[in-house]
């Protein structure tokens, strides 16, 4: 019973990335380097030993400093990156909301790369064309949707990219920041939809930095550092753990930077009473 | 294996839209259109006999299509593997979001330019009318050194992408010996006119028996521009290459693609 209810389950997943002082990537270079046996690699995790379960209907949210591997995370279970070590496991389907409308061409239109897209993001021939008048629609892009994207604002990108990935009702939304796209009216309009798939019990994963958007949408949160999690549980704890962090790590500033200051007023200080003994 | 399957079947419209998406966008901003794809082995062909034929001497009024027929099959594997290297690369941004089976690029690139070539043998067939050429049943056998040449492009550019995504310069280096391949391919000359006694022409004659590129050449040759049944042991050897070269394509980019988006 316990188990079906999974929506998604991370198991001990470790992601390796190699990095090279200088980045070789031309054959040329790779001779040259080899020969010198300069071909070195630094190894680092950008995961390490990440474990955590997301139940059915779950709001996780995910909180770290930069750097602390959230992006890798979610794209690991958006199942763009191969994790080096664990597994990840989905039930159903997955719509990652990140960057609107990669997946575009310039020069194809609007129309054209509504098929585009949405065979990217694995719907039949059939399903879209079903679905067109309705995309067309929420995107508010009347005839506009016979012009190459190329001549599109950045918000007409968006407001479509928006309506494709939001046609099915996914049963894992992937949230990075909250969405804000195009003009205010269709910034509501979009938030009332994500808020209607919260209601039909969708499972959703939340990036953000910002707290206060992570309360009010999560009810469990993770916390990320160096790859690894280091609290795990109701939202409001690890907010309580993540606001100590950022606390910790201002006053560790704060204290750096008096060090820092006390280090210079003793030089100061110092050269005057040389000056003064001349 | 079976999962393989499955997933392709879902992906298999993203495969028809990507191979549309090339060929529509191929043409589209060009006022001539889909007619380039005709004109432009029309135009080479004519500068080709021209040059060639002065240098053979002898007038012989069915030397265009032979330099055409070569041509354009190795155009589609010059063009499909080079851009099938690339394929990798110009679709890094979208690798990077959206999970796809990584092989639709290159595969979807190599369909593509098969399409667009498969256009171009309308030139073909207008210049195998107008000219004095033996056409007959054996026209219809021309399906087997083309699927042959599709298999050899597909392998060479499934290799050439995994490559290309570590090497970059890999793209120079293949243009030089695309280039080479072509000489050896001949595709504006006859291996018999050169004078059966020079050193030279032994050796030519010994490369192009081994360069699986001629060896599909010169058994469409037979189907469409002579008329007569295609060489067996051409056929056998080039069989054998396609079928290598796609299971060391499919293999290795098999092993390397989940490396691809961190050398991207």
């Amino acid at each position: 019973m316990e188990k079906q209810d999974i929506a998604l389950a991370v198991d001990h997943v470790g992601m390796k990335f190699n990095l090279s002082k200088e980045k070789v990537d031309n054959l040329k270079e790779y001779f040259i380097k080899f020969i010198k046996k300069e071909l070195t690699y630094q190894e680092f995790w950008a995961l390490k030993d990440v474990t955590f379960d997301v139940k059915r209907g779950e709001h996780l949210g995910i909180v770290g400093l930069n750097g602390a591997g959230k992006s890798t995370l979610l794209k690991v279970i958006a199942g763009v990156l191969k994790p080096t070590e664990g597994s990840v496991k989905t039930k159903g389907k997955i719509v990652p909301l990140l960057e609107l409308g990669a997946g575009f061409d310039k020069q194809y239109t609007g129309a054209e790369n509504i098929y585009l897209y949405g065979s990217l993001l694995g719907y039949s021939k059939e399903f879209i064309t079903s679905k067109f008048d309705e995309i067309v629609e929420f995107s508010e892009l009347g005839e506009f949707i016979e012009v190459p994207v190329k001549n599109y604002s950045s918000g007409m990108r968006a407001r479509l990219g928006f309506s494709i990935a939001t046609l099915v009702k996914p049963d894992i939304l992937i949230l990075d920041e909250v969405l804000s796209v195009g003009d205010a009216q269709f910034r509501k309009k979009s938030e009332a939809k994500i808020q209607s798939m919260f209601d039909q019990g969708v499972t959703v994963l939340f990036v953000s930095h910002s707290l206060e958007q992570v309360k009010r949408i999560c009810d469990k949160a993770i916390m990320l550092e160096h790859g690894t999690v280091i609290a795990h549980g109701d939202v409001m704890d690890v907010a309580n753990i993540y606001n100590e962090k950022l606390q910790q790590k201002k006053q560790k500033k704060k204290r750096m930077r008096r060090k820092l200051n006390q280090e210079l007023n003793e030089q100061a200080k110092r050269s005057r009473e040389k000056q003064k003994n001349n | 294996m079976k999962t393989y399957i499955q997933n392709f079947k879902k992906y298999r419209f993203l495969l028809t839209e990507l191979v549309k998406k090339d060929v529509k966008l191929k043409y589209r901003r060009s006022k001539l259109g889909i007619f380039w794809t005709l004109l432009e082995p029309i135009l080479t062909t004519i500068v080709l006999t021209i040059v060639f034929g002065g240098f053979r001497g002898k007038s012989d009024p069915t030397f265009p299509v032979y330099i055409l027929s070569g041509r354009l099959l190795f155009s589609f594997f010059s063009g499909g593997t080079k851009a099938a290297a690339r394929s990798i690369r110009t679709n890094s941004s979208m690798m990077r979001k959206v999970y796809v089976p990584k092989y639709m690029y290159p595969l979807a690139t190599i369909l593509s330019n098969f399409v667009i070539f498969l256009i171009s043998l309308i030139v073909l067939v207008g210049a195998s009318i107008i000219m004095p050429i033996n056409i007959n049943w054996h026209v219809f056998l021309a399906v087997v050194p083309l699927t042959v040449m599709f298999f050899i492009t597909l392998g060479t550019g499934m290799i050439l992408a995994t490559a290309e995504v570590f090497f970059r310069d890999l793209e120079y280096l293949w243009g030089v010996i695309t280039t080479l391949i072509m000489y050896c391919s001949g595709i504006f000359y006859k291996i018999e006119d050169m004078g059966q006694a020079k050193r030279t022409t032994s050796m030519l004659q010994t490369i192009m028996d081994w360069n699986p590129v001629y060896a599909v050449i010169k058994n469409f040759r037979c189907c469409v521009y002579l008329g007569v049944a295609m060489d067996y042991r051409a056929l056998f050897y080039s069989c054998i290459v396609a079928v290598v070269l796609t299971v060391i394509g499919i293999y290795v980019f098999f092993k390397k693609q989940d490396e691809f988006i961190l050398n991207l």
